[in-house]
């Protein structure tokens, strides 16, 4: 529980989209800010400045690498807010399972209903 | 048959909510299922209870109202206003959770239809983000109420 401050805060970095675009291109592996901003095509300040919040909370980690600064995602506390919407989605999930269930009786009668017409 | 899609859940802003999933079928039967009482009766309780009434007054100021008896045996009322309705496209309705009666919250119903499947989009705006997290830990408390397995599952699969 000690993680709270930092799920809430993790939580509002993701709420940002031009920070979730960083998530998913470190996703695919560690990348020097230069290409983060050459793949987001906005300006390095403004990359530099969304890094920033993603490692306070945890979300990135940079080492050093000759006089390169290389930034990979760290998604462990991601891992909380994943499971406590996850259980939200299910929940609907379930009902638009239950839709398509639905959907196909109103299939089947439109299709009923058109070949009598022909 | 009908291939299953997951629901996504994404969290826009720190208020709103945005569930979209996709349908194997032509929008105006997603429409139809959305917002006939005999339908939502079919699908709105998903696996949480049974729907004991489904009220739908659909014009611009009419009125909804759907009731479930959850699993537990508790009666679950929601109700609301239409305030936009663009046949077989979008509507707008305010959504009062019976049990929060001084709240209320906006959700904009989208669907666009390409080959036959139509994407749903639900977008709700909730008036804080404590109601807003509130929305979500309901389903928490539904999904662990229905199955911990699941829950389980989903977790060893993060890792």
């Amino acid at each position: 529980m000690a993680r709270a401050a930092t799920t809430t805060d993790a939580f509002n970095a993701v709420a940002e989209p031009r920070r979730r675009q960083i998530l998913d291109l470190l996703a695919a592996g560690e990348l020097p800010v230069n290409d983060l901003v050459a793949r987001l095509g906005v300006a390095q300040p403004l990359v530099s400045k969304h890094l920033r919040v993603l490692r306070e909370v945890g979300l990135v980690d940079v080492r050093d690498e000759g006089r390169q600064r290389l930034y990979r995602l760290h998604a462990e506390p991601l891992k909380p807010i994943f499971d406590w919407v996850r259980a939200y989605e299910q929940s609907w999930s379930r009902r638009f399972e239950q839709m398509d269930a639905v959907l196909a009786d109103l299939k089947e009668s439109e299709r009923g209903d058109d070949s009598s017409g022909d | 048959m009908a291939t299953s899609t997951k629901a996504e859940v994404s969290l826009p802003s720190d208020t709103e909510i945005l569930i979209t999933r996709e349908f194997d079928a032509p929008r105006h039967l997603v429409y139809r299922a959305w917002t006939t009482p005999e339908l939502i009766t079919r699908w709105w309780a998903g696996d949480h209870g049974e729907v004991t009434s489904v009220e739908v007054d659909l014009r611009v100021g009419g009125a909804w109202r759907y009731v479930m008896t959850a699993t537990g045996g508790f009666e679950v009322g929601f109700h609301g206003e239409y305030r936009e309705i663009v046949t077989n496209e979008r509507i707008v309705s305010t959504t009062v959770f019976e049990g929060m009666p001084g709240e209320s919250s906006v959700s904009t119903l989208m669907l666009a239809e390409a080959g036959g499947r139509t994407t749903l989009q639900l977008l709700t705006q909730h008036t804080s983000k404590q109601n807003r997290d509130m929305e979500i830990n309901s389903g928490m408390e539904s999904g662990m109420q229905s199955s911990w397995a699941m829950l389980e599952q989903v977790a060893a699969s993060l890792g």
